[in-house]
């Protein structure tokens, strides 16, 4: 157990803990947060058996080809879908805008996702997440940007892998490098472990935390591409502990049977033939059409905002 | 087959915190045993009690309802399997959900348990918190309650339950004799003593040697 037992007898509730946030992202395992611009969309999410929605102004692949400043949501739009739906209801704000997540958290939402979709609104500090009650999830493309918003307060990651395009190959890479990161931590003594906190800018005691427990300590859900149910289960094979669905389900033509299939995919990531079957609900020319990453100019990547 | 198998429905939610505590809680009673993941269904014929864990009730209901589970888990209860809920397993075991917002629910459960249960009934994630919590059945000493967009017992429905916890006006943890239902995380924390409770129930079912019969 990474978290230790309530010390003293505690006769007034405590809200907004580190357990307590950190715990809700632990209920969000193994499922499927979906990406919705409106009710219809999130009642589409909760039936086909989503975790939770993330509630936005424009899907990612809309967002790209849009251009412009990117803020967050209509606080009405996120209202409207809190109203509707009993699962969790998530929201974007803009990195280092800590205004648009005090009103997001005054809204009550769930979660929310400091994201490198919007535009960023500090290009060198993201928010100070610790005095939130409300949990955070950031995205990250290598250990050490993860374990720097672990020490910002993070509750909860993900991959940034590159969002809007349909293409799993950079969230593949992001997860990867994390994975690979932390076994290599768990080699190292403690002289070269400080030498790890130095180089990533994060204190000691978390580089340790993780070097003993083979792991972040907290959840770390794959994002950025994910498109088909043969990515989501690829990515939990990778060792993501759930995935988060932008553009590839509201963006495809199938999004009932797509998000189905691709929560189903989530659970039984280590079953082929019920991939396979998930796999059959939809057909590939209903797809979103993806994006190559190549071909995307460096101002028009999202994962290089907020390291 | 001698040693205690308990499984974990895992087709989504904190199970591997579940499977953690569990071992840990073997080990300090001293026994031999394991817990096991249960994601398919003939997987629960090879286990002494099931832990349904924290999660989404709808997207495990959901899933358990496709797998075909939710009998099967329905038959392994009536035929004395202890099982225990946390959380959204509460929910799943209920035989009423309403929603404190969205209203009645009409999302698949199990059916097991004679109460009503209200999902998110202390509020959103912001209203989730900590609390000590009496529970005179495993000792003295307060429990660490931990409740995240919790759910909570709006009204009993048989008088085979038996309410082990409440938290202000509401029933937070209940007992109806093989099951146990729980509004909070015990397996956020350390303390073993309502896994331990469920396992000496486990020891004392006569489920088990059927079970162990079946399979040796």
């Amino acid at each position: 157990m990474t978290i230790t037992t309530i010390e003293t007898k505690m006769e007034n509730p405590l809200f907004g803990t580190v357990r307590v946030k950190r715990g809700f992202a632990r209920m969000q395992k193994g499922g499927v947060i979906m990406d919705v611009t409106n009710v219809e969309q999130a009642q589409i999410a909760e039936d086909s058996g989503a975790i939770a929605v993330m509630v936005l102004d424009k899907l990612p692949a809309d967002v790209r080809a849009a251009g412009g400043v990117a803020r967050m949501c209509d606080p009405k739009r996120i209202q409207e879908v809190m109203d509707h739906v009993t699962i969790p209801v998530m929201a974007k704000c803009r990195i280092g805008h800590y205004m648009e997540a005090k009103i997001l958290e005054a809204l009550g939402i769930d979660m929310i996702d400091e994201s490198e979709v919007l535009t960023p609104a500090d290009d060198a500090h993201h928010i100070d997440k610790w005095e939130f009650t409300v949990p955070f999830v950031n995205g990250c493309r290598d250990l050490g940007e993860a374990l720097r918003r672990i020490a910002e307060g993070a509750s909860m990651l993900r991959t940034k892998g590159e969002a809007g395009t349909g293409n799993v190959a950079e969230a593949v890479k992001h997860i990867k490098l994390v994975m690979g990161k932390i076994r290599e931590l768990k080699g190292l003594s403690e002289e070269q472990l400080l030498d790890m906190a130095k180089e990533y800018r994060v204190p000691i005691d978390l580089v340790k935390e993780t070097a003993k427990l083979g792991r972040l300590p907290v959840v770390n859900f794959a994002a950025g591409g994910i498109a088909t149910p043969a990515d989501a289960a690829l990515m939990m094979h990778l060792g993501a502990d759930g995935v988060f669905v932008g553009s590839g389900i509201f963006k495809s033509k199938d999004p009932a049977k797509r998000a189905e299939s691709i929560v189903i995919a989530t659970t039984y990531w280590d079953d082929p033939k019920i991939v396979l079957e998930a796999s059959k609900m939809i057909s590939e020319e209903n797809s979103m059409i993806g994006i190559d990453i190549k071909t995307l100019k460096p101002e028009q990547m999202m994962q290089v905002r907020g390291v | 087959m001698r040693t205690l198998r308990i499984g974990v429905l895992a087709l989504q939610g904190d199970v591997s915190e579940h499977i953690d505590i569990t071992n840990a809680t073997l080990r300090e009673m001293g026994l031999e045993g394991e817990a096991v993941i249960v994601k398919e269904k003939d997987r629960l014929d090879e286990i002494h009690g099931l832990i349904i864990p924290g999660g989404e009730s709808t997207t495990i209901g959901r899933m358990a309802e496709r797998y075909e589970m939710i009998s099967k888990i329905k038959n392994a209860a009536f035929a004395g399997m202890p099982i225990f809920g946390t959380c959204s397993g509460l929910i799943l075991m209920a035989k009423k959900v309403r929603d404190a917002k969205i209203g009645e629910m009409n999302q698949p459960t199990l059916g097991l348990l004679d109460v009503e249960v209200i999902r998110n009934a202390f509020g959103r994630q912001r209203e989730s918190f900590e609390i000590s919590l009496k529970i005179p059945k495993i000792g003295k000493n307060p429990f660490p309650g931990v409740f995240i967009r919790a759910p909570a017992i709006a009204s009993i429905l048989s008088k085979d339950v038996e309410v082990l916890a409440s938290y202000e006006d509401k029933i937070v943890a209940v007992q109806q004799n093989n099951l146990i239902g729980i509004a909070f995380h015990p397996e956020l924390t350390d303390d073993t003593r309502l896994h331990e409770f469920f396992i000496g129930m486990i020891l004392k079912s006569p489920f088990k040697d059927r079970i162990s019969k079946a399979n040796s």
